[in-house]
């Protein structure tokens, strides 16, 4: 901006006003055209959700209907795979998130023997592509019990889901015990709180966010798991299963209807959860900016989690 | 007092045991077990039994799935370096010119994710089609010819694995550069630095000319058009848009970042197999991942998947261990 000299005003040159130009203004354009394009997919299976293909097979557009949308459950079997998943996902999540904060607080409280071999630990599921962890788990199940081998079933597929899900609601909840103030503890132990008290009281409720975005996190996992699941499921269906078996005959409308509805929920859900956390985080006015408010909610909920 | 020391020092193992306990039974034993079942012989009805004489398996399946192995590290190479030429302008804009819509912007770069994976796959199949709503229209007008297709070419199965993972690249690249203080850059400023000329130019030039020879080679598409292209975008980018302070400052302060992306969208990638079935489905784009999915789930030919599995996870392990030689463990398992 202080190209030219207050002693000799010259025009810029052309070159540097283009690169001026395209400094300002390509980034925004870029970003645009990123967030488009990330959104594409989406935008498309909502479109093919009000489609009225006359066949099964739903790639091309024939024209407007609400008849899926009406019917979300006409499809057999959709509404049992829908169930299941939704099932495993909830259990799963409880589980892991249980699981995974009790270990992030061992992790970042405790001084221990052996927390570098169980931060690798944690880290190596995230580390092994998700076909091997699907792979061993199969040959494991096919290794207890010789010939008639463990059944694979709706148990065998829970139990991978709570497994891939620990490491990253460890991460999560890591992630924000880090930024914990640890002299709200002991200022609450001095005013006569014991350890119990001040956990429920003071610890809980400040990293509730963190176990929170964490089990959204574990949920969105779980829900949409298909290579592990393929492998640990035997008979049983869930719903990325269902997407698999139809693709090649023609997917179902009505998949595009709860796909889409699944993602409404999930954006919905963020929305008000993103609304109300900011809402609870707001400072009465005037006030100190604290470490939490400086901080806007969506960042908490979000930025930790995947950067895994 | 003795009783509450040792409960204080076992405190962190009560809280560890359970997800640890789950974690040991559920992967490590797992990994230990498909480790013996690569030495196995037999089959699914007769039971197998376990000799070391079995590791022929390895030779075997080493020689026979080469192709396809090749193929993983390069479609996940590719597609890796595909998500780091979008992801990284993306961040940055995200970081440094988000302003207020920052957490929107984020929220944004994560939202696909919030609906499922096959189906956003099974979405660019439609967009993609040979006569599909992308090129469907443009063959008709002519601007393209009638053969054109993207879809079972290598090239779809990338893009779609660069899509599918473009976020795991995105958000470790707009962590390291949200932290980055801006009072760095202004002091770079003050300090002279400018834009990056001619040294930009032509660092531009070549590193695009060198990043479309390679995504060509991978592609197998024509090399030379796509290194020429690639030069005159890099040329454009190097002149305009790399400033001094950048090259200096903001670029070795993002490298972090851009390992553990890097990272995280090239052991996925290599491991996947959605894709190369989906969007591929041809056997010119198969990957190992294809082939031990079907060796285990169609062939039950469960001693072949489980060695090609142990070779894929070691050569991962091998790759993560080397990074986290470079790194530090902790910059890369830690979110801070």
């Amino acid at each position: 901006m202080t190209d030219s000299p207050a002693v000799a005003p010259v025009q810029p040159s052309a070159v540097v006003r283009a690169g001026r130009f395209i400094t300002r203004n390509v980034l925004y354009v870029y970003t645009a055209f990123a967030i488009l394009y990330l959104m594409l997919p989406v935008a498309v299976m909502a479109l093919f959700s009000v489609n009225d293909p006359p066949g099964k097979s739903n790639v091309a557009w024939h024209g407007f209907s609400l008849d899926a949308w009406l019917n979300p459950f006409g499809v057999p079997g959709l509404l049992q795979v829908v169930e299941t998943s939704v099932a495993v996902a909830f259990i799963s999540t409880i589980v892991a998130t249980a699981l995974g904060t009790l270990i992030a607080l061992a992790l970042v409280r405790y001084n221990f023997r052996g927390s570098a071999a169980t931060n690798t630990l944690i880290f190596l599921p995230m580390a092994t592509p998700e076909i091997v962890l699907g792979a061993s788990l199969l040959t494991l199940f096919v290794a207890i019990g010789q010939p008639p081998f463990f059944p694979t079933n709706f148990l065998t597929i829970l139990i991978a889901h709570i497994m891939f899900n620990i490491s990253y609601v460890v991460v999560t909840v890591r992630a924000r015990l880090y930024g914990f103030d640890r002299h709200l503890e002991e200022a609450a132990m001095d005013l006569g709180a014991n350890e119990l008290t001040t956990f429920w009281k003071v610890t809980f409720p400040i990293i509730l966010p963190g176990i929170m975005a964490a089990a959204l996190l574990a949920f969105s996992l779980s829900i949409d798991d298909y290579v592990i699941t393929s492998f640990t499921a035997g008979r049983t269906s869930t719903f990325p299963i269902f997407i698999w078996g139809s693709a090649r005959i023609g997917v179902p409308v009505q998949v595009n209807v709860i796909g889409t509805a699944f993602f409404l929920i999930a954006v919905g859900f963020v929305a008000v959860t993103t609304v109300l956390q900011g809402r609870a985080n707001r400072p009465p006015r005037p006030a100190r900016r604290t470490d939490t408010a400086a901080q806007p909610a969506a960042d908490r909920a979000f930025a930790p989690a995947p950067e895994a | 007092m003795g009783v509450r020391r040792w409960i204080v020092r076992l405190t962190p193992y009560l809280l560890l045991a359970p997800g640890m306990l789950w974690l040991f039974v559920f992967y490590v034993y797992p990994s230990v077990q498909m480790f013996i079942s690569s030495f196995w012989s037999g089959t699914l009805e007769t039971g197998f039994t376990f000799s070391f004489d079995n590791w022929t398996t390895y030779s075997d399946a080493l020689e026979r799935y080469q192709p396809q192995f090749l193929r993983s590290l390069v479609y996940g190479g590719a597609a890796t370096i595909v998500c780091f030429l979008i992801a990284y302008p993306l961040a940055y804009t995200i970081a440094f010119r988000g302003g207020r819509y920052k957490n929107l912007l984020l929220f944004l770069v994560i939202a696909p994710f919030f609906t499922s994976f096959l189906l956003r796959t099974q979405s660019w199949k439609i967009i993609l089609g040979d006569d599909g709503i992308l090129f469907g229209p443009l063959k008709d007008l002519g601007f393209l010819p009638p053969e054109f297709r993207v879809l079972a070419t290598p090239a779809a199965v990338v893009a779609g694995i660069a899509y599918n993972f473009l976020p795991f690249m995105t958000l470790p690249i707009y962590v390291s550069l949200e932290k980055i203080d801006v009072r760095l850059v202004e002091a770079a400023k003050d300090l002279y630095a400018g834009p990056w000329r001619p040294g930009g130019t032509i660092a531009g030039a070549v590193l695009g000319g060198l990043v479309g020879a390679v995504l060509g080679g991978a592609l197998s598409y024509p090399i030379l058009p796509l290194a020429v292209a690639g030069a005159i975008l890099g040329l454009v980018i190097g002149t305009f848009l790399i400033s001094e302070s950048f090259l200096r400052v903001v670029l070795p302060l993002s490298l972090p970042g851009v390992f553990a992306g890097s990272l995280l969208t090239f052991i996925p990638a290599m491991g996947d197999f959605v894709n190369a079935e989906l969007l591929g489905g041809s056997p010119q784009t198969r990957m190992i991942g294809n082939v031990i999915q079907s060796r285990f789930l169609d062939n039950n030919d469960y001693p072949t998947a489980a060695a090609l599995s142990f070779i894929l996870m070691a050569a991962i392990l091998a790759m993560v261990a080397i990074y986290a030689r470079i790194l530090g463990t902790e910059e890369l398992t830690s979110a801070r």
